[in-house]
């Protein structure tokens, strides 16, 4: 089947077996492997990518269902000179992350969370990251992280 | 399997009629979960029919003469809790906030939801507490019938093969109405008890309706009925002792059962408490306003 879709500012046409799934089509056929697979089974956030501006875990989408679509991947995030966007820096800055795996889910997350709500609260943070899970734990830096990239004071 | 990609609706039925052992795709929340793990193999000659891209399905209506809110069966949790359909159906909107994460709120459905049908779906006691009809599609043409008379049991429906879920239709009330639901976490949490509440001040009546304590959401009539007849419907208020009758006749009614999620006793307990809570969260709120 042939799916045309929008990934990161640039436009795709792949011919796929109907069964692949989003995450697929963005990291074996786009070759983007920011996007992590942690769960297969959406509990997890590691798969998570903007789907028409929107936070969706790509695990449980089939690609054929996002044909016409924008996505924007982690590698989309950052501008086309390098500079890192400004959730990302905050990672940094705030060591939100330890081994990484989950932090491109977290990423596309709390920036969706923040293109809707952009003075969150700790606790908005927290409810905003609920289907994200850090196997390190490291979630008091991931929301101290968003929260600076919010421009809030701490 | 192949999937296809419906536009409209009759498009979908007439691929659904053609190749009777289709499967409905919306969110894919619930189905391809399944399929991910491996519970669930379309056979290779099966289709998907995929409706998140049909938009009579993305849609939903306010008829305000006829006091109705028609919500589509593939608009998503996050819609329901946008404004305006957030206060026109605002249990379904905190049953909503319940589901899921943001991202699992974005992609499923309240058709997917009585599709699969689980008892512990968050959108179905509310349904099931509104006295909600749903319009069903096939090639024979379309027919509305009650959600209650939908739901069958645990994962089963009504449903034949060839028929797609349209849209829900619900009554805007005149009162109060709320959701509860106990788990083992905030987040991400299936329903281990939940409880929908609706004290409609125009028609005098109460609807309550249960989910994770039966084969499929319950309601509970006689308890409705007794605790309708204790109510001042004027100054929204009742004696303590009824509000206490009403947890308890909900808790008698709930017919849980053991399973790794929870025990019956922990189940029919919580159904008792967030019974009384609703009640209590209903009557202050109403009242104030009343």
């Amino acid at each position: 089947m042939n799916v045309t879709l929008t990934i990161n500012g640039t436009a795709h046409t792949y011919d796929l077996e109907p069964r692949t799934l989003l995450v697929q089509l963005i990291r074996e056929h786009a070759g983007l492997t920011g996007t992590n697979i942690g769960c297969d089974t959406s509990s997890c956030g590691a798969c998570s990518v903007h789907l028409d501006g929107e936070a969706v875990k790509s695990c449980t989408l089939l690609a054929v269902q996002a044909d016409g679509a924008d996505v924007t991947t982690i590698e989309g995030m950052a501008s086309a000179d390098g500079t890192m966007h400004p959730v990302q820096q905050a990672f940094m800055d705030e060591h939100g992350l330890q081994c990484g795996f989950c932090t491109p889910g977290m990423v596309m997350a709390a920036s969706s969370l923040l293109a809707e709500n952009p003075s969150p609260t700790d606790e908005d943070v927290r409810i905003g990251l609920e289907g994200n899970l850090c196997r390190c734990t490291g979630y008091h830096n991931i929301v101290k992280a968003v929260l600076t990239a919010s421009g809030a004071d701490q | 399997m192949a999937v296809f990609v419906a536009t409209d609706v009759e498009s979908a039925v007439q691929r659904l009629d053609d190749r009777p052992d289709s499967v409905v795709l919306a969110g894919g929340t619930d189905l391809m979960v399944e399929v991910n793990d491996g519970r669930l193999r379309p056979s290779p000659d099966a289709d998907v029919v995929a409706v998140n891209r049909v938009a009579e399905l993305r849609s939903w209506r306010h008829d305000s003469a006829a006091a109705t809110v028609t919500i589509g069966a593939a608009v998503t949790y996050s819609e329901m809790l946008d404004e305006p359909l957030a206060t026109l159906a605002p249990a379904l909107a905190e049953a909503a906030r319940t589901v899921g994460s943001p991202q699992i709120r974005n992609a499923g459905t309240l058709g997917g939801n009585l599709g699969t049908c689980s008892p512990a779906g968050d959108g179905l006691p509310v349904l099931a507490a509104l006295d909600a009809s749903v319009e069903i599609a096939s090639v024979a043409g379309r027919r509305s019938v009650a959600v209650l008379d939908l739901m069958k049991g645990p994962k089963r429906t009504t449903l034949e093969p060839g028929d797609l879920i349209v849209s829900f239709t619900l009554p805007v009330v005149d009162g109060w109405q709320g959701y509860a639901k106990v788990g083992v976490r905030n987040a991400m949490v299936i329903a281990i008890a939940s409880t929908c509440l609706v004290l409609d001040r125009q028609r005098q009546r109460v609807g309550l309706a249960l989910g994770s304590v039966g084969p499929t959401v319950l309601r509970v009539p006689a308890a409705e009925t007794k605790f309708a007849a204790a109510l001042d419907w004027r100054t929204m208020t009742a004696e303590r002792d009824a509000v206490q009758a009403f947890g308890d006749g909900a808790a008698q009614t709930a017919a849980p059962i053991d399973d790794h999620r929870s025990s019956a006793e922990y189940r029919r307990h919580a159904i008792g408490v967030l019974t009384r809570r609703l009640a209590a969260r209903g009557l202050d709120t109403a009242g104030r306003a009343a």
